[in-house]
């Protein structure tokens, strides 16, 4: 074909021409930059405007920090040394940041809070990547919570065992009653062995054993946690709290039984419409009125529970979502194989819609963590509390950007790699689903 | 769950209530009711018991007694004598005030951040995702309390802006001399309605009127005959022109005002007045204080370098007799009085005022000590408004762009394809769609932001909490009643959010067939 064209039309080419680059104007850094950056006047105008706020940013917070000094013993010295040039003054932070991270926490015995974060990785990574952590790190799992409550508070360890033992007295019992018995008989025989536990055996057992093997660690207060570790054992412990008693929460309101229901549905929307704020002073002024005379214990535990309350219903509520998303054909399933209530949403439901809220989860527990910062208003000592001290001394008046751009990052590392999880696992669903 | 069992012959059998599942529900519930019960009735034992034990009582009377403290920003008039009720509602009214600045400027900087950060502008999208990761990440009361701390301690005071004698100050004043921005607070213009304030008001409720019937009429003609009308510009002249042309009106057609000075001479100026007083002498004003005479003559006194001193009296009848009674030897009177006989004795400058305007603004001027004039937006406002803006914003702006991600790619092109230009696809296609998708969440951030700006205890914004949940309790010592109340509040408050949000679900529902 080609050579008979060749002859009759000469004007044809004989062979392909090799391939050319596309114009300078179609390629490379011009071609992204006309597409991006000036595809139009508006784009153009808004490119210079944000390149002019970037600028403004940068050139003062660049020197700014350029000349900060690291090394004052208050801001009038830091002002000496900085002789007018601008600069920041991080000496505030090199003299405080023990205060504003573990608050009064005795400094040698820094290692425990920081062994006690070490073992809450171990324990959440087989939650948070099941399919890359092998699952017997499930028991670093249970154990973490009564080591750490060892860790950070002190005393005896075998005061935490047994509490834990407790547990496991209730859960043998159930499996020793529940085949046998049934359901409800086996629910209530396991709670009073955890009862019974508590009750008798811990308060007649524990002292001896303490006594034969001491396993002492030196008491630290409430009153001396501070700073960020206050934080995050308050963020922490609501959450995990807060998580079981969301579940129940979320199944009440999904309940077609009328009493449980509307008892659940008034506690979820009584705590949500309140501000947090209010129920910190709520805990703070009016729980010892609905207590018992005489009863008092640890602000911080008050706090702890207040906060487990709070964040119960909206966790609720993350999995009420997770519920409703599963398709119907998921519940008529379970009842057609003959599953009781609590079978099916033990081995069915719960498993998928558990795995649809952990995001929804992990953001509430963002906005938890961002929410603790509130308890300095009933007298906790939580950074943005110590960076009000610190601002209230005499070496430090009249300092506040050094403060607050190192709590912020500390607040914004966390958070933020909280949100990327929490996407991740979003994009790993979405996949999966497809 | 719901599983079918034979029907018993046999009669009932306690065993039943536990394994039957037609009465294992009821037994569960009243199982769950005697126990809520029994909570119940221990909760509220051990509140007498301890409330008889501190010798209270539970009485909501408090709330008419006198309060006894003062409120440093309030809306309505309030002064300490009045009850702890009123101002409680000082409280809320604040609340609401700063809730409601919050939501507008929060809906504003989220929809452009959302929307650019959709922009194909590399950096611009950039800079946005800057400002929503670092505002949602870093905890709402960090930026209240920076704010705040930026405000009064890198902000001038007011002594900066006085006028050196080498013709330098310190700090300068914004937009023409009008705002201030100093460490006691935001100085800015304050309106004050004149004679005609109320045609002009009305003059406006009335063009807002010929919008929505102009609307009307362009979206039902537009379903009749497929017409479209130009509703946004006429939209904008109707809101526009109107009220302007009778404000210009009205300014035009008053008349300057007669300023009778008492123991003045024919024929003088005010400043001439103020000179033949001599050196020690001072021009005393009778005004009526809040309107527009007020202002205006203070501004003519102010600007003829007199030294000058106002009184003020309840009315132009009050301002005659203060005059006559010596106590003030300058009144303002309506164009047509004749300036001898009131007061007796009296004289007409040769300079008057002008009156009538419907609306003046009264700037901020420095004075002794600090700005007088105008209107003082205080530090613990601004700081808790910006930051909840902003940070809400932040949320919003996510809000918004998840929204418009939400509407799938077919159907701007389903309208690209019917030949709609893009910015009517926006309108009639994407928008309707996306509002859809955005309108709940956004609600529901309103409502986070009014929570929220009970963060208000971190500046000492009198908000509902610090008044009725703060001051009051502490004073009269009733927590167990104001903090019912404080939370009765805030919970009518949501539940009424949520029933309006139920009702916009309702309808913008897709209607299924």
């Amino acid at each position: 074909m080609s050579d008979t064209h060749a002859q009759t039309v000469p004007y044809v080419r004989e062979s392909m021409l090799p391939q050319a680059e596309p114009p300078v104007a179609e390629r490379g850094v011009v071609k992204w930059i006309r597409e991006n950056l000036v595809s139009s006047w508006l784009n153009a105008i808004l490119t210079l405007v944000s390149l002019y706020i970037i600028w403004w940013v940068v050139s003062h917070v660049w020197g700014w920090f350029a000349g900060s000094v690291w090394n004052a013993g208050s801001l009038t010295e830091c002002r000496e040394i900085l002789a007018g040039e601008e600069g920041a003054c991080f000496a505030v932070i090199a003299e405080r940041w023990n205060q504003l991270v573990f608050g009064f926490y005795p400094p040698e015995l820094y290692w425990r809070p920081l062994l006690a974060l070490a073992l809450f990785f171990a324990a959440i990574a087989p939650v948070l990547f099941p399919e890359r952590v092998p699952r017997a790190m499930f028991v670093v799992t249970a154990a973490m919570p009564f080591v750490n409550v060892w860790l950070i508070w002190g005393g005896s360890l075998w005061g935490p065992i047994f509490v834990a033992l407790g547990f496991v007295a209730g859960w043998g019992a159930w499996r020793l009653a529940q085949p046998r018995l049934g359901v409800l008989a086996g629910a209530i025989l396991s709670v009073l062995a955890a009862l019974l536990w508590w009750g008798v055996v811990t308060g007649w057992a524990s002292p001896d054993f303490a006594r034969i093997l001491p396993l002492d660690l030196q008491r630290v207060t409430s009153r001396d946690i501070g700073g960020f570790l206050l934080s995050t054992i308050i963020g922490l412990s609501a959450i995990i709290l807060s998580l079981p008693l969301g579940i129940l929460l979320a199944l009440g309101r999904q309940s077609d039984l009328f009493i449980i229901n509307k008892v659940s549905v008034a506690f979820i929307e009584v705590i949500r419409g309140i501000p947090l704020i209010v129920w910190l002073f709520t805990a703070q002024l009016l729980l010892n009125y609905f207590l018992p005379p005489g009863t008092n214990f640890d602000l911080l535990l008050r706090v702890i529970i207040m906060v487990t309350l709070f964040s119960a219903a909206y966790i609720a509520e993350v999995v009420r979502g997770g519920l409703a998303a599963l398709p119907r054909g998921q519940y008529e399933g379970a009842d057609s194989l003959g599953l009781s209530y609590w079978q099916s949403m033990r081995l069915i439901i719960l498993p998928q819609a558990l795995k649809i809220s952990i995001p929804g989860i992990v953001n509430t527990f963002i906005g938890l963590f961002k929410d603790t910062t509130l308890v300095v208003f009933i007298g906790l000592l939580d950074p943005i509390g110590f960076s009000n001290a610190i601002r209230a001394s005499t070496d430090w008046n009249g300092i506040y950007w050094e403060l607050f751009v190192f709590i912020g990052v500390l607040f914004f590392i966390f958070c933020y790699s909280m949100g990327r999880y929490s996407l991740y696992l979003e994009k790993k669903l979405s996949r999966e689903h497809r | 769950m719901a599983t079918t069992t034979d029907p018993h012959r046999a009669g009932f059998r306690l065993s039943q209530l536990v394994y039957d599942t037609r009465y294992r529900s009821m037994t569960i519930q009243i199982v769950a009711l005697v126990a809520l019960i029994v909570a119940g009735w221990w909760l509220v034992a051990n509140v007498v018991q301890n409330l008889s034990a501190l010798g209270k009582d539970f009485d909501f009377g408090f709330l008419s007694s006198r309060a006894g403290y003062d409120i440093n920003q309030t809306l309505i008039a309030y002064d300490n004598s009045m009850s702890h009720g009123r101002a409680s509602l000082v409280g809320i009214l604040n609340t609401l005030l700063v809730a409601f600045m919050g939501c507008v400027t929060a809906t504003v900087l989220g929809v452009i951040a959302g929307v650019l950060r959709l922009s194909r502008n590399w950096i611009v999208a950039k800079l946005m995702a800057v400002y929503v990761e670092g505002f949602r990440n870093v905890p709402l009361l960090l930026w209240i309390v920076l704010i705040f701390a930026v405000m009064t301690e890198s902000t001038p005071q007011p002594r900066d802006f006085r006028v050196l004698d080498d013709g330098t100050s310190a700090a300068s004043m914004l937009l023409g001399d009008t705002i201030a921005i100093t460490n006691r607070g935001v100085f800015i213009p304050a309106p004050v309605w004149g004679s005609g304030a109320l045609v002009l008001g009305l003059v406006f409720l009335a063009s807002l009127v010929a919008i929505w019937a102009y609307r009307r009429w362009a979206f039902a003609r537009q379903e009749r005959t497929g017409q479209i009308a130009p509703v946004f510009r006429v939209s904008l002249v109707l809101f526009l022109v109107p009220t302007i042309l009778v404000f210009l009106f009205m300014a035009f057609l008053s008349d300057r005002q007669t300023l009778v000075a008492y123991g003045g001479a024919d024929g003088q100026d005010l400043a001439g007045f103020a000179q033949a007083l001599g050196p020690d002498g001072r021009v005393t004003a009778c005004v009526v204080p809040g309107t527009t005479q007020a202002l205006l003559v203070r501004r003519a006194l102010r600007n003829s370098d007199a030294n000058f001193s106002l009184v003020e009296v309840a009315d132009g009848e009050a301002a005659i007799a203060a005059a006559e009674a010596g106590e003030c030897n300058l009144i303002s009177q309506p164009p047509g009085v004749d300036p001898a006989t009131i007061p007796a004795g009296g004289f007409a400058l040769s300079d008057g005022i002008r009156s009538g305007n419907p609306v003046e603004f009264d700037v901020p001027v420095l004075g002794g000590f600090n700005f007088e004039g105008g209107l003082q937006v205080r530090n613990s406002l601004i700081a808790l408004w910006l930051a909840l803006s902003l940070y809400t914003g932040a949320f919003i702006a996510e809000i918004v762009r998840g929204g418009i991600l939400a509407i799938s790619r077919g159907q701007s092109e389903a309208a690209f394809a019917l030949g709609l230009r893009p910015n009517r696809t926006m309108n009639l296609v994407i928008l309707p769609q996306a509002l859809r998708v955005i309108i709940p969440p956004l609600i529901s951030q309103y409502l986070n932001l009014t929570k929220n700006s009970s963060l208000a205890i971190a500046v000492g914004y009198m908000d509902v909490r610090a008044t009725l949940g703060g001051i009051t309790i502490n004073q009269t010592g009733r927590e167990l009643e104001g903090m019912l109340l404080l939370g009765g509040f805030y919970l009518g408050l949501s539940l009424l959010i949520s029933g309006v949000l139920n009702v916009y679900n309702n309808r913008v529902k897709l209607k299924e067939r």
